[in-house]
């Protein structure tokens, strides 16, 4: 494997899936995450919330490399994000190395970013065909399956303007997990939906959790991070303000940033 | 005084302000109304129809338009042959320029400030000059290069050939015409890229795919239906601008051909006629093809399409038919039913 893991952590189990270590990132002057550090395992569920501009979604999408860092490391299964190191040297890595990474990270947008000119099941089929080029029997088979999974067996040859917002975004989860991956990001995933397709979007991540995804949350839904979530962390203006178990930050928050901002969305 | 009876048979039917009002049916009734009539657009019609009739009937009789010689030369050999020739003018060079026109484009595009640069230049100078210049400027390459050298500059050339001999007329004038309208191309489909949504390109990225394949399957499918449009505009304007070539000077497209012909006869009218019927038979069938392109690319857009399980005018309550209704000498515009109850009065544009 990679020359990044150390040989102490043979056993995969004892790697955290993710591990954000003092992670920085500027858009030129404007720093938008200072020193974030954190640590998801495997199979954890984690919630971020905070108000907007805070830079959860920032944090995200340096996860899965669409954003560059500025400073800092972030390792996803012991396998460092978007460089290379070789005798104590970061290398940035070439476009091939960093899409090969991100296969193995799905990624679910608030706008759901399904491709408009394919069917539902052409989108779920679209990356694994073509990116891993697996058989096209085998991939319709398991995309139907995942389709089923997400409740939308008879929606497959549907296109996503003929689909409700929360329907969209079950098939933007299904063709996430077409990869396999062994992390799913959310980016405020029921945000952009009307309040009564919010739970149908939620059941179906419950279900992830419950199988044992590890999942990182980006999200305003406190009732959702109250029942699922491992751990919550609380970020306002690039740091991690609080962090710890969702029910003891949502009922006793410590800091005054964080009961200011829970007094206004509970 | 009626005001003795407060509880009469009038008062007993309204029913209270505010609350829910009694369905005279279960089933809402289609539409039955007189459509409003516009009396001026037939009139207006009729008096078009009056002046185009004349104008034709003239020009039937009209000498100088000289029916019968162009009926002669129509599917004469020549004109066939070199409508051909204006066909290929048209196709090849509109390849060469799509295919260069994507790559200005997304070099347009590039972050790298050098290729950005160039892709700028390019446009400037192919947009920014006449067509009618540059097709004449690349009739008079043999002069300024006078031969055709391949190997390591400052040195002695591997293999060397004569300009003149290499590139014949028509090729110049495929050059010319591709290298210009490439220009044209770029701008269109940079304006198509930049249509799609920058989410498109991050889901994809985020799949894992690559550059390449983000920009074949997703980003070019969705901007096509931006590009399609203007694309047929440009093609059909091509076919017209081969009548330019004449500058290079290659003489065997539509109308230098039938010009020449003319020349010979002293007759130009009627082979004008002629090159026109042509071309208007060209631009036709190019339009035809882009109305099926157009409806290919529209694929997934809203609106544009009828969900197959739902039947034809379901969702978008379009009018189905227009059914004559006995009596009333009126045409009366029928809604489509509620989805599940048949059509109230099945008229033959329900025939599904």
């Amino acid at each position: 494997m990679s020359d990044t893991r150390t040989p102490a952590a043979a056993s995969r189990a004892d790697v955290p899936m993710v591990l954000a270590e003092q992670v920085s990132k500027s858009f030129g002057s404007n720093e938008v995450l200072k020193d974030i550090s954190l640590e998801v395992k495997r199979g954890e569920v984690m919630c971020l919330v905070g108000p907007s501009g805070s830079g959860k979604s920032t944090f995200l999408r340096c996860i899965n490399h669409l954003e560059v860092l500025s400073a800092g490391r972030l390792s996803v299964d012991g396998e460092l994000i978007g460089f290379r190191e070789t005798h104590g040297k970061l290398y940035e890595m070439a476009p091939k190395e960093a899409s090969k990474q991100r296969r193995n990270i799905g990624m679910v947008f608030q706008r759901f970013n399904l491709f408009p000119h394919m069917t539902a099941l052409e989108n779920v089929m679209e990356a694994p065909m073509r990116v891993k080029g697996l058989a096209k029997a085998k991939v319709e088979e398991s995309a139907r399956a995942l389709l089923a999974r997400v409740g939308l067996a008879e929606r497959a040859d549907y296109y996503p303007a003929h689909l409700s917002g929360g329907q969209q975004q079950r098939v933007a989860i299904a063709r996430a997990l077409a990869m396999e991956p062994k992390l799913m990001l959310f980016d405020e995933p029921t945000s952009a939906l009307d309040p009564e397709l919010v739970g149908e979007v939620l059941d179906v991540m419950k279900g992830l959790a419950k199988e044992g995804m590890t999942m990182i949350v980006v999200t305003h839904e406190m009732g959702f991070a109250r029942e699922v979530a491992d751990s919550l962390v609380f970020m306002d203006g690039g740091v991690v303000v609080e962090a710890g178990d969702p029910d003891e930050v949502l009922s006793n928050p410590q800091h005054a940033r964080t009961q200011a901002f829970l007094s206004k969305v509970l | 005084m009626s005001s003795t009876t407060p509880n009469g048979p009038a008062a007993a039917v309204t029913p209270p302000p505010g609350g829910p009002v009694a369905p005279v049916s279960t089933v809402s009734a289609p539409i039955k109304a007189i459509r409003l009539r516009h009396p001026w657009r037939i009139v207006f019609a009729v008096a078009l129809i009056v002046i185009f009739a004349l104008v034709v009937v003239d020009a039937a009789f009209r000498p100088a338009f000289d029916w019968p010689v162009v009926g002669q030369y129509l599917f004469d050999r020549r004109i066939s042959q070199a409508a051909v020739v204006t066909l290929q003018l048209t196709v090849i060079s509109m390849v060469i320029a799509i295919i260069l026109g994507v790559i200005v484009a997304v070099m347009r595009l590039s972050p790298n400030p050098v290729v950005k640069s160039l892709a700028w230049f390019y446009l400037w100078v192919f947009r920014g000059t006449p067509v009618y210049v540059q097709l004449t400027v690349w009739g008079l390459i043999s002069l300024i290069y006078t031969s055709i050298d391949i190997g390591i500059p400052f040195m002695e050339p591997w293999v060397s050939f004569s300009t003149q001999a290499a590139l014949n007329t028509f090729t110049l004038a495929i050059i010319g015409l591709a290298l210009n309208e490439a220009a044209y191309m770029a701008e269109i489909v940079r304006a198509g890229l930049l249509a799609v949504d920058k989410g498109q390109d991050e889901a994809a990225t985020a799949l894992g795919m690559s550059w390449a394949q983000t920009m074949t399957r997703v980003i070019l499918p969705q901007a096509m239906r931006v590009i399609i449009p203007p694309t047929g505009n440009e093609v059909i304007s091509m076919l017209k601008t081969t009548s330019l070539v004449t500058a290079v000077p290659f003489s065997f497209e539509l109308f230098t051909r039938s010009r020449d012909i003319s020349a010979e006869t002293f007759n130009p009218i009627p082979l004008m006629i002629v090159a026109s019927i042509w071309y208007l038979f060209f631009t036709s069938i190019l339009m035809v093809g882009q109305y099926f392109l157009e409806k290919r690319f529209a694929r997934g857009v809203a609106d544009r399409q009828v969900d197959k399980k739902d039947g034809p005018g379901a969702a978008t309550g379009e009018i189905t038919g227009v059914v004559p209704v006995a009596g009333a000498g009126q045409p009366t515009v029928v809604m489509p039913p509620p989805p599940g109850h048949p059509p109230a009065n099945p008229g033959p544009g329900d025939a599904r």
